[in-house]
């Protein structure tokens, strides 16, 4: 008994490691690549981790990015657990900033105690519109979610091309006649408080930790969770419970997108205060790589978007000092993921070998943390 | 309204139509192959762009157009490779691994740009074949006939493709796979073998796919240059219900309405353009959500195989 209790925890600490391990190797990876490119990895990730975490203005920066990549991968967390694989957070993204841009530009003299929940909620309604038409698309006409989210992320770029080129376009700029793409700024009293004087840190941040243990007790100690998950984990299963799956694929689709659109909220009204062109800047998928890291769960998911903002910071940092494209971060995340689902053939091994060896043990208490049987339908 | 309608605009239009559905033609094709032998990969779009980083560079070194298809080919190739460990033999999820392979192929070739060729710079692509005698037909003539030998290649791949598919035995061997891998292994059919094959043939295809860009139509490369093609070539794949003549017709539409909204454009016609450009995305949602309905996907697709279960 007592021995195989060790090797459990040991176990549970090679689950723990293996995302640290898959960042370690595409990091190697990415040392490889640089030298081959004649560049100094030595110097260049000294530059991205000094940049991120050096000093007091990195780490506002890091903190910054890290706000949107949370509260993506908390959708994330939500949408994979439910078995959906949502990679339409750019759109939602894009949803969620626009509606909550015209919303404040609308009421620009409602009071900041009524304004600024309202202008956040409509982020936050739109973006679970737009990932409300995946999810319900799945569920009632079984249409592959992975495609209708692809689809519906251009489908919103397009819908912002057009928005802020036309309707949407801040009226200083046709008068300038520079016609950047951008909308008007938005009225003071949305403007999220700034926690760093001089800095871009915003209480957008608070916000996203706080959302984050809320998700974890929404998925673990809320009914309405535990059939998320459960419908996740084995639809036929689920279904046999009498739980109503397909209304729950719905549901989570539509909370992911909520997340999304309200990272896209939480960007016009904390950082950029307006609508601007690429807004989403790709926190629709690093959201998903983050949420992958910290394995799916929304407590993890805050320090492993505290780690991918790091990452962007310093890559920026890297690009500008020691002349490093940036573009190595976005490969390395690449890499992560690939590294992170392919690590997972050995969590399935073990515990197909453990039944093998011990039947009347359970496999695992809780299956591996991705993967097949977490996300596969 | 009325100069948009004239015959050599409208001439103009679909000869653009037939061009650019290339790209998604060879990108599409080699995915369902793929895709009939069980395996989602959604990294077309990375390994577009690889291919077509590839496919520039070598040009813009050598200037030789068939060595750079070839290294488009050689690179496509090779991510599918990654891919096919990654998703076939340690059966990661597709939908996931497909994600990973996307931003690496993104990153890398947008790294690798920067620090190989650094500025936009143009080579000279693939120029026009002009086929003799047809290429004099009125209409049809610079409609088919008159477009870059690239071009004509992807067109060929439709056929070809068909006939790999349903006339030989590989081409059984790859549906079996995707449709009932327990029963084409009792057979003797190495079903991870074959799924092996399909996505690094696939992936190959979206090497080329991403030189048709750089090196036939643009004769550039640039970051992102795709912008999603490939994930729109994923989708054509269901579009077509999994046949290439399907696939064909989804590609067309794609690129059609591609041409008019830039010819109006040019033309300087008042249609807000950027509504135009997301028509075929709704129109493929709707075509996913009611005529596709009718096709069934590969019963086996996505579902890794693993022998003695």
């Amino acid at each position: 008994m007592g021995k195989s209790r060790t090797s459990l925890s040991w176990d549970r600490l090679i689950d723990f490691l293996l995302p640290i391990v898959a960042v370690l190797a595409a990091l190697l990876v990415g040392a490889v690549l640089l030298l081959l490119l004649g560049e100094n990895p030595f110097t260049a990730y000294t530059v991205l981790i000094r940049g991120s975490l050096g000093n007091v203005n990195g780490l506002t920066q890091t903190l910054t990015k890290m706000t949107p990549l949370l509260l993506v991968a908390l959708g994330i967390c939500i949408a994979f657990r439910g078995g959906m694989i949502n990679i339409g957070g750019e759109g939602q993204i894009i949803l969620g900033a626009l509606a909550t841009t015209a919303v404040a530009l609308a009421f620009p003299t409602w009071p900041r105690w009524i304004l600024l929940p309202v202008v956040l909620l409509s982020g936050a309604l739109a973006g679970a519109f737009w990932g409300g038409i995946a999810g319900v698309l799945k569920a009632r006409l079984n249409v592959n979610e992975i495609l209708s989210t692809v689809m519906l992320n251009v489908i919103a770029l397009q819908l912002m091309n057009f928005l802020l080129r036309g309707p949407m376009l801040d009226p200083e700029q046709i008068a300038a006649g520079t016609n950047i793409a951008q909308s008007a700024a938005l009225p003071k009293q949305v403007w999220l408080t700034r926690l760093v004087p001089r800095t871009l840190l915003h209480s957008g941040i608070i916000l996203a930790i706080v959302l984050a243990f809320l998700v974890y007790l929404l998925l673990w100690r809320t009914t309405i969770g535990y059939r998320i998950r459960a419908v996740g984990l084995n639809q036929s299963a689920s279904r046999y419970a009498g739980i109503p799956v397909r209304s729950y694929m719905a549901l989570s689709m539509i909370l992911s997108g909520g997340f999304a659109g309200l990272a896209g909220a939480v960007e016009v009204t904390g950082v950029h205060h307006r609508m601007i062109e690429g807004l989403s800047g790709g926190y629709g998928f690093s959201g998903i790589v983050a949420a992958l890291f910290g394995h799916l769960h929304p407590l993890g998911a805050i320090p492993a978007s505290f780690f991918f903002g790091a990452l962007l910071v310093g890559a920026d940092k890297m690009q500008r000092t020691v002349q490093v494209p940036s573009a190595l971060i976005v490969a390395l995340q690449g890499l992560v993921v690939l590294f992170v689902v392919a690590s997972e053939y050995y969590v399935r091994r073990r515990s197909r070998r453990r039944v093998a060896v011990n039947p009347d043990e359970p496999s695992s208490d809780e299956p591996t943390h991705l993967g097949q049987e977490v996300i596969g339908v | 309204m009325k100069e948009f309608f004239t015959v050599a605009v409208l001439v103009g239009i679909a000869h653009s139509g037939i061009r650019l559905a290339a790209p998604y033609l060879f990108a599409s094709l080699g995915e369902m192959v793929g895709q009939l032998s069980g395996v989602l990969n959604l990294g077309v779009d990375g390994i577009m762009l690889m291919g077509a980083f590839a496919a520039f560079y070598v040009v813009f070194m050598t200037g030789n157009l068939w060595l750079g298809l070839l290294a488009a080919l050689i690179v496509g190739a090779l991510m599918g490779l990654l891919m096919a460990v990654i998703s076939v033999t340690m059966g990661a999820e597709q939908g996931i691994s497909g994600i990973g392979l996307y931003l690496f192929g993104l990153g890398l070739s947008s790294l690798l740009f920067k620090t190989m060729i650094g500025s936009v710079e143009s080579v000279s692509g693939f120029s026009t074949l002009r086929i003799p005698v047809l290429s004099e037909l009125p209409i049809i003539g610079p409609i088919f006939f008159d477009h870059s030998v690239v071009v004509y290649l992807a067109y060929l791949m439709v056929p070809v493709s068909w006939y790999l598919i349903n006339r030989t035995t590989l081409g059984l061997k790859i549906r079996a796979a995707g449709q009932n891998p327990e029963a084409a292994d009792s057979l003797g059919v190495s079903v991870n073998g074959v799924r092996y094959i399909t996505v690094i043939y696939g992936s190959a295809m979206a090497g080329i796919a991403g030189a048709a860009l750089s090196i036939g139509l643009l004769n550039v490369f640039q970051e992102n240059m795709t912008n999603g093609l490939g994930f729109i070539a994923v989708a054509l794949v269901y579009f077509g219900g999994w046949r290439p003549f399907g696939i064909l017709g989804g590609a067309l539409l794609f690129s059609t309405v591609n041409a008019l909204q830039l010819w109006a454009q040019v033309l300087g016609l008042p249609i807000p353009s950027d509504l135009a450009v997301m028509l075929p995305y709704v129109l493929t949602i709707i075509a996913l959500a009611f005529a596709v309905r009718q096709v069934r996907q590969p019963a086996a697709l996505t579902k890794p195989f693993e022998r003695g279960e």
